[in-house]
């Protein structure tokens, strides 16, 4: 059986009648059987994938097929699927079963991509490594001793290990970017709002976007492209147009782009990714682009900022997980209240409680203002000046972590440092612009890094341009 | 006991909370039917009950029955609207929290007039009117060991209009809602069933020393199914308040609950365990943006208000206050009343006619205004059969109008010809009739002649008799007069 990498390779066997998406969903079943120890998939589609392959097939001889027809989609266990389980790796929703699919999904699903399955993540979202998920941890391909970033890291790791074409993630503050980074795939948070959230289990309402894995730029693009677009059922989604990102990849102009000293300069910074990142720049330069250093002192509100406001609206989006209407329900309550505390107790991960308790400190009367209210402010100069900073450059370029994948149990006793994971992905997701990471060489013990290319709101098309040229080059 | 001297050394101090259930057809944040009295749990969509995924979309009808409140108070109308998240655990509260508004309400300020029966107006100011949810319902049923919820409920529109510290009396409070809930009716955005619960009110009241400057403690009311008993534990509340005052004891702020079986409030909870709502804005809905155009098209499609039409009715109409009162308690009737005086100027005479027999028809029956037989039209020219002397005003009423009831068809005319009911005015055919009367009573006319003018009464009778009430009583006077006084 033929390597599958990208969906082109997929399309054109398809063509020649090479193959079949039978035989594609057969070769990736095949796959997530050998790395099952990977722990990526919580749960395999398996007969209603090779279901959905024969009618794609059907449709294929009959000229009906849709864009993606042929492509094996994984999606993260916090998106919301018809009939199937969601439990954003929590014991909270054990036994969970959606009613509706999401609205990213089902354009997905319209366009004949076939759903292979659902991906571990971190619980909620909430994580940095896929350390804290009810369904286990996820292990790099690339090292399995190493964690795959999160909280995406069951989507990473699926794109990684060839298990689907391309997967769904969700990206509140890294969780897209980072495991890309780790995993050495392309990996994108789109604009805020570009994306419809129905069907996307809330961590942090007003950061939430979800983003998409795959091994080529423009696999990404193409699949954005279909998710994109004004939905009904999220008022917040944007009405914007949305350009075929897949078809305006062309890209041949001079541009400017500036690097932050700050992310450079980072004392956390890992010394190969520092150099990695400047070798980009400077390949940049000599091909004639505008390249120039920028101070951006906002760099270190942003961390404190972001967990703040995502920690405060966390701690109301998850206080409809009680027990009384769905999901799990302890055993050993006697009363209203020992429900509510035991249910919740017993149902959530500690980094979740974690983060309830520190958004329900920060929203409470006494602190609200120094705390919410503060941090709502920051949010907005931290938006204002990175869309000054891109309105006079075109792109802005930072590593999308300061180190490449650690040990498992690595930062386990130290939230923070597990926080300092986000500290360069968290500015986008702070204000609300796209941002993508592509592979940029590996480190010595040949672990992938990660380059982050962030433009202004909107601008996915240029975006996704500019990634296609870098990843060119950068693999000349 | 409080005696009624200790007593009239305080001011009570009331402020108002009114949630109106908007009559919308869907809920506030999905499309899910709002109809009552459907099975439990049968009104509920994966958004209403809050499934994981699940977003908020605001019903704009919703939005446009808040704007019609606001602009029939004369509130200022918030163009930006953000919502707020209201958060706390209870089962009957699928999300967790409740979407409300917090620092900017649709309404802004505004006021409700009131008349009192002493005949005092005055206009209570409003604090705000804002858009919420209603939560579901918790049912302890008999014989069930666990408590059920039907989230039917849950997700329904509400506005609460929250009054400032405004009135001063029970009677203040009790006028007040009438005005609120002939206002939600008026505008047909709320059907004001207080038993029901599609309009509830929670009373804030203080009791203070006339003239202290500051207002006293307050404690919230909640649980009273009627107007009468809002103003009975309004009441209650200030006695128990000056009581405690009195006898050195602390109001504690706390929120009490009404029993309309003993009259008195018991504690629910104190400031204590008050809940911190943590109100934050609602992330997962865009603000609502009131333009300048869907604002004036909520502003067109206005309908009359009370205030309005009582105005009309007392200085076009020339009518006394209190018709004036009565006919625009209810809006059908002062629609109908309006259209009535559209057909004639005999604007007394309607509206006798609206509050004397049309009214007691319908209480008999206890019929609403749209189920009335008798349109507007034939009711004019009712009216009209008076003015021109055809029939008196009691044979109208009490001969003419209950057959109009009986063939909605018949003109009023016809009815009273075919009655023969028709006034007799021609001196013509009265003289001989008085002739006759005159003649049948020679001693009684010899009476009169020497001075018993007192018999003037007997002599008419006996003409009405004869012409068997058809006698027009002017005329008939009039001869009467003529051929015994010559």
């Amino acid at each position: 059986m033929e390597k599958f990498i990208s969906f082109d390779e997929i399309k054109k066997s398809l063509e020649n009648r090479e193959t079949d998406c039978s035989a594609i969903v057969k070769y990736y079943l095949q796959n997530i059987q050998t790395k099952a120890h990977l722990n990526a998939f919580v749960e395999v589609y398996e007969q209603s994938a090779l279901a959905q392959a024969e009618l794609i097939n059907e449709k294929i001889a009959s000229g009906k097929a849709g864009r993606l027809a042929g492509m094996v989609i994984g999606i993260k266990d916090v998106l919301c699927y018809d009939a199937h389980e969601a439990n954003a790796s929590s014991k909270i929703l054990q036994g969970f079963e959606s009613q509706f699919t999401g609205t990213a999904v089902q354009r997905l699903i319209d366009e004949d991509a076939i759903v292979i399955g659902r991906l571990n993540c971190d619980e909620f979202g909430m994580g940095s490594s896929n350390e804290n998920s009810v369904h286990g941890r996820v292990l790099n391909a690339a090292d399995e001793t190493r964690v795959p970033g999160g909280s995406s890291g069951g989507s990473a790791v699926a794109v990684q290990a060839n298990l689907c074409t391309v997967s769904l993630g969700t990206d509140t503050g890294g969780s897209v970017r980072q495991p890309a980074a780790f995993t050495g795939i392309v990996g994108i948070k789109p604009t805020y709002s570009r994306v419809s959230r129905w069907g996307l289990i809330a961590y942090a309402s007003s950061f939430d976007t979800i983003g998409v894995f795959s091994k080529t730029v423009k696999d990404n693009a193409l699949v954005m492209e279909i998710m994109a677009g004004h939905d009904n059922f999220d008022s917040t989604a944007s009405r914007k147009p949305v350009p075929k990102y897949s078809e305006l990849l062309h890209f041949d102009k001079r541009v400017k782009i500036a690097y932050i000293k700050e992310t450079i300069e980072s004392p956390a910074l890992q010394p190969e990714i520092k150099a990695n990142t400047l070798a980009v720049l400077e390949k940049l330069k000599n091909e004639g682009h505008q390249v120039e250093e920028v101070d951006f002192p906002l760099l270190k509100y942003t961390l404190p900022t972001y967990y703040i406001l995502t920690t405060a609206e966390a701690s109301s989006n998850l206080s409809r997980f009680d027990g009384v209407k769905y999901g799990y329900r302890t055993p050993n309550a006697h009363n209203l209240e020992s429900m509510y505390k035991l249910t919740r107790s017993e149902g959530f991960g500690e980094e979740v409680k974690r983060r309830i308790m520190l958004g329900t400190f920060v929203l409470s009367a006494s602190y609200y203002d120094a705390y919410f209210t503060k941090a709502q402010k920051v949010r907005r100069m931290i938006k204002e000046s990175t869309e000054d900073l891109l309105n006079k450059f075109d792109y802005i370029i930072m590593p999308t972590t300061p180190s490449t994948a650690f040990k498992f149990g690595e930062h386990s006793n130290d939230p923070v440092a597990m926080y300092l994971e986000d500290l360069f992905t968290v500015q986008a997701s702070v204000s609300g612009v796209p941002a993508l990471s592509i592979p940029n060489g590996k480190d010595k013990l040949g672990l992938p890094i990660g380059l982050q290319i962030i433009t202004n709101s909107f601008k996915e098309a240029e975006l996704y341009a500019f990634a296609n040229y870098l990843s060119a080059f950068n693999s000349n | 006991m409080l005696s009624a001297e200790v007593k009239s050394k305080y001011e009570l101090v009331i402020g108002l909370e009114v949630h109106a259930q908007l009559l919308t057809k869907s809920k506030m944040y999905t499309s899910d039917s709002t109809e009552f009295g459907n099975l439990p749990n049968t009104h509920i969509s994966v958004i209403t009950l809050g499934h994981p995924g699940t977003l908020p979309k605001v019903n704009r009808k919703a939005v446009e029955f808040a704007i019609k409140m606001g602009l029939a108070c004369d509130s200022t109308i918030t163009r930006r609207n953000i919502f707020a998240r209201k958060n706390y655990f209870y089962p009957d509260l699928p999300k967790g929290y409740q979407i409300t508004q917090d620092k900017n309400p649709i309404c802004v300020g505004g006021n409700v007039p009131i008349t009192l029966s002493d005949g005092t107006k005055r206009e209570v100011a409003l604090t705000r009117i804002h858009m919420e949810e209603d939560a579901g319902k918790s049912m302890h049923l008999a014989g069930e060991v666990d408590t059920l919820v039907d989230f039917n409920r849950a997700g329904v529109p509400l506005i609460e209009i929250v009054s400032e510290p405004d009135m001063r009396s029970s009677e203040e409070a009790y006028v007040f809602l009438s005005e609120v809930k002939k206002l939600v009716k008026y505008l047909d955005i709320c059907d004001g069933n207080m038993e029901e619960g599609s309009l509830r009110c929670d009373a804030n009241v203080s009791a203070r020393l006339w003239g202290a400057e500051e207002y006293g403690k307050k404690v919230e009311v909640k649980n009273m199914n009627s107007f009468r008993n809002v103003a009975r534990a309004i009441e209650h509340e200030f006695e128990r308040q000056i009581l405690l005052i009195e006898s050195g004891e602390e109001i504690i702020s706390e929120t009490r609950t009404f029993d309309a079986a003993t009259g008195l409030t018991a504690s629910m909870r104190t400031k204590e365990d008050l809940n911190d709502y943590r109100y934050f804005p609602e992330p997962d809905l865009s603000p609502v943006i009131v333009s300048e155009e869907w604002l004036s098209s909520i502003q067109g499609a206005m309908p009359s208000l009370p205030r309005e039409l009582h105005h009309k009715f007392v200085n076009e109409y020339g009518l006394p206050e209190y018709d004036a009162g009565v006919l625009t308690d209810s809006k059908e009737i002062a629609l109908y009343f309006e259209e009535l005086c559209t057909l004639t100027r005999n604007y007394k005479a309607a509206s006798n006619l609206m509050m004397g027999p049309v009214k007691s028809y319908l209480n008999e029956l206890t019929l609403h205004i749209s189920d009335f037989p008798i349109g507007p039209k034939r009711l004019a020219e009712l009216i009209q059969l008076i003015d021109d002397g055809k029939v008196n005003f009691s044979v109208a009423t009490q001969k003419v109008y209950p057959e109009m009831l009986i063939h909605a068809e018949k003109t009023p005319l016809a009815i009273a010809q075919e009655l023969n009911l028709i006034q007799d005015s021609d001196e013509g055919s009265l003289i001989p009739i008085v002739e006759s009367v005159l003649a049948e009573n020679v001693v009684k006319v010899a009476e009169y002649k020497s001075g018993k003018k007192g018999l003037m009464a007997m002599f008419m009778g006996q003409v009405m008799k004869k012409s068997q009430g058809k006698a027009d009583p002017k005329v008939a006077t009039k001869i009467l007069m003529e051929l015994l006084d010559n």
